[in-house]
C-alpha cells in the first residue's frame, strides 16, 4: 500500500476514536461493528464525516463489503485515487 | 448465524426492551368509533398518532363514494394496470391530481411507499446519483437501493451541506436526483425548499419532493410545501400518499415533465403490483375534493397543532424544531420514551413510539400526530396528561 494509504489509515483511526472508549486500540483489523459498536445509523453518519474529512463522495452502496478499519481505509484510498 | 437465528435475535432484542403483554408495535385496535377515537381492550382511547390530519376517514362523502364503487365495480382489480387495465377511476384520479397541481400529468400508485420506490428507481439507475436528506423516510432509502444508483446523504435540512456534496460530484450533478420531504415524518420540520430549488437549478440536477405529510396541511388549497412557498415550478416531481390527509391508501406523483408517463413501462413497483381497489380510488377522489376546499379543516388543524406544541414546549419537553401536526417529543433513552408512551396509553392516549435505529441521532421519540378532527378540549386533556407524567419521566 502507498504512503497515501498510511496517511488515510492514520487519519481514519484518529476519527474513529470518537466511537470507542479510550482504552480501545484501533488497528487495521479492528471490526467496525463488533469491536467499535458502530451500528448502521452511526456508520451512515460516519460516512458523512469521512466525506468531509477527505473531500470525497462515498456512496452508501460501497459500504456493503466494509467490515474492518482496513476495509474502510481501502475504500477511501480507492475513491481518492480515482478522483 | 442461520436465517432463523437472525429472527430469534430480533425476538430477544424486543423482549429485552419492550414490556411483556403489550404489543407496542402492533397495538390491537378492537373497534374504531371515529376519526379520533377507538377501543383498545376495554378502554376507549384517543388517536394521537394516526396521521389522519384532516380527519376524513369517516367523511360521509368518502364513505358514500366508496360504497357506490364497491357495489358498481367490486372489491378489487385483482391485478396490475399493465395486465388488467386501468379503470375509469384510476384515470380520473390521475387527471384530478394533475389538475389539482396544475401539472402536465399524474400517476397513481398502490401505496405511498411504492410511489417513492417507483419514482426513484424509475428515474435513477446505475451510474446515476441520488442525493437524499439524512432523515429521509424508509421508502426513499429503499427506492434508492432498488434503483442501483449511488446513494449520497446530506445532513438533515442543511443546504450548505447538500451543496458541498453536489459540488464534489462535479459534472455528475447533472445526473443526480435530489430527494427532500415537505414535512419530515420524524421531527415534523419542513424542508428549506427555496434554497434547495436554487441549488438544484445551479447544478442542473432533478428534484423530487415527497409531500406525504404536507399534503392537505400546507398551502392555501393544501398542495403542500410547494404551494406554501410558491415554488411548484422549481420542483420536478412531487410524490405523496393517500394514507394521511386523504384517509385511504395509495400514492401519487405529478410532474410537468412529459416523460413521467414512461415510468409506467419501466418502474417495477408500478408494474408488478395490483392496482388500487375501486372503493379506495373512489373515497380518495371524494377526499381530494374535500382537501382542496378544506380551508376550515386546515385552520382547525393548525390551531390544534399550535395549541399542543405550545403546551408541551411550555412544559419543558424537547420538541422538533417547528410547530406542526407532527409533534415529536425527543427523549434521551428508549426506556424514557417507553415510560412516556405507556403513561399516555394508561391515560387513554395512543401515540407513536419510535426507537433507535428508526429515531434520528440515536434518540427515541414519542410522536404525536394532530388532526383537524381533534377538539380543543382533547388537546387540553393531552397537555394535562403530559404535565402529570413529566415528573416521573424526568426524575
Amino acid at each position: 500500500m502507498s504512503t497515501d494509504y498510511s496517511d488515510i489509515l492514520s487519519r481514519l483511526c484518529f476519527h474513529l476514536k470518537q466511537f470507542s472508549s479510550p482504552d480501545v486500540v484501533i488497528v487495521p483489523e479492528t471490526d467496525l461493528i463488533n469491536e467499535l459498536a458502530i451500528d448502521s445509523v452511526k456508520l451512515l453518519n460516519l460516512v458523512m464525516e469521512i466525506e468531509d474529512e477527505f473531500d470525497i463522495s462515498v456512496p452508501l452502496n460501497a459500504l456493503a463489503d466494509v467490515q474492518t478499519v482496513h476495509d474502510l481505509a481501502n475504500l477511501i484510498h480507492h475513491i481518492k485515487s480515482a478522483k | 448465524m442461520s436465517l432463523l437465528d437472525k429472527l430469534d435475535a430480533v425476538a430477544a432484542a424486543r423482549k429485552a426492551l419492550l414490556p411483556e403483554g403489550l404489543d407496542v408495535f402492533g397495538m390491537p385496535i378492537e373497534e374504531v368509533y371515529s376519526a379520533t377515537e377507538a377501543r383498545v381492550g376495554d378502554r376507549r382511547i384517543l388517536f394521537l398518532g394516526t396521521n389522519n390530519y384532516l380527519g376524513l376517514t369517516f367523511a360521509p362523502e368518502c364513505l358514500q363514494a366508496a360504497h357506490e364503487a364497491l357495489d358498481r365495480e367490486g372489491t378489487g382489480t385483482t391485478g396490475s394496470r399493465m395486465a388488467n387495465g386501468s379503470y375509469s377511476g384510476h384515470r380520473a384520479l390521475e387527471r384530478e391530481f394533475a389538475d389539482f397541481y396544475q401539472c402536465h400529468s399524474g400517476i397513481v400508485f398502490t401505496t405511498g411507499y411504492q410511489a417513492n420506490l417507483a419514482m426513484i428507481s424509475g428515474l435513477a439507475g446505475a451510474g446515476d446519483v441520488v442525493l437524499i436528506d439524512g432523515d429521509s423516510h424508509a421508502s426513499i432509502y429503499d427506492g434508492c437501493r432498488l434503483s442501483g444508483a449511488e446513494i449520497i446523504r446530506f445532513r438533515h435540512n442543511d443546504v450548505a451541506d447538500m451543496e458541498k456534496r453536489l459540488r464534489r460530484l462535479g459534472e455528475r450533478s447533472q445526473s443526480t436526483l435530489i430527494v427532500a420531504e415537505g414535512i419530515y415524518s420524524m421531527l415534523g420540520d419542513q424542508a428549506p425548499l427555496a434554497e434547495i430549488v436554487r441549488i438544484k437549478n445551479a447544478y442542473n440536477s432533478i428534484l423530487l419532493l415527497d409531500e406525504a405529510h404536507s399534503l392537505g396541511v400546507l398551502g392555501k388549497t393544501g398542495q403542500g410545501l410547494v404551494e406554501e412557498t410558491g415554488l411548484i415550478d422549481g420542483v420536478d416531481f412531487i410524490t405523496g400518499t393517500f394514507s394521511k390527509s386523504l384517509g385511504s391508501i395509495g400514492g401519487y406523483c405529478v410532474s410537468n415533465h412529459p416523460q413521467l408517463d414512461q415510468l409506467r413501462y419501466i418502474s417495477r413497483p408500478y408494474i408488478f403490483t395490483a392496482s388500487p381497489s375501486p372503493a379506495t380510488i373512489a373515497s380518495t377522489r371524494a377526499a381530494l375534493k374535500l382537501l382542496r376546499d378544506g380551508t376550515e379543516l386546515r385552520r382547525q388543524l393548525w390551531q390544534n397543532s399550535r395549541q399542543l406544541y405550545a403546551r408541551l414546549d411550555a412544559l419543558g419537553y424537547q420538541l422538533g424544531p417547528q410547530p406542526g401536526p407532527v409533534i415529536a417529543n425527543i427523549l434521551d433513552s428508549p426506556q424514557q420514551a417507553l415510560m412516556l408512551w405507556k403513561g399516555l396509553l394508561d391515560h387513554g392516549i395512543y401515540v407513536n413510539l419510535i426507537l433507535p435505529p428508526a429515531a434520528p441521532e440515536g434518540k427515541a421519540l414519542v410522536r404525536c400526530s394532530v388532526s383537524a378532527a381533534h377538539t380543543s378540549e382533547q388537546m387540553d386533556y393531552v397537555g394535562n396528561v403530559f404535565a402529570e407524567l413529566r415528573e416521573s419521566i424526568f426524575q
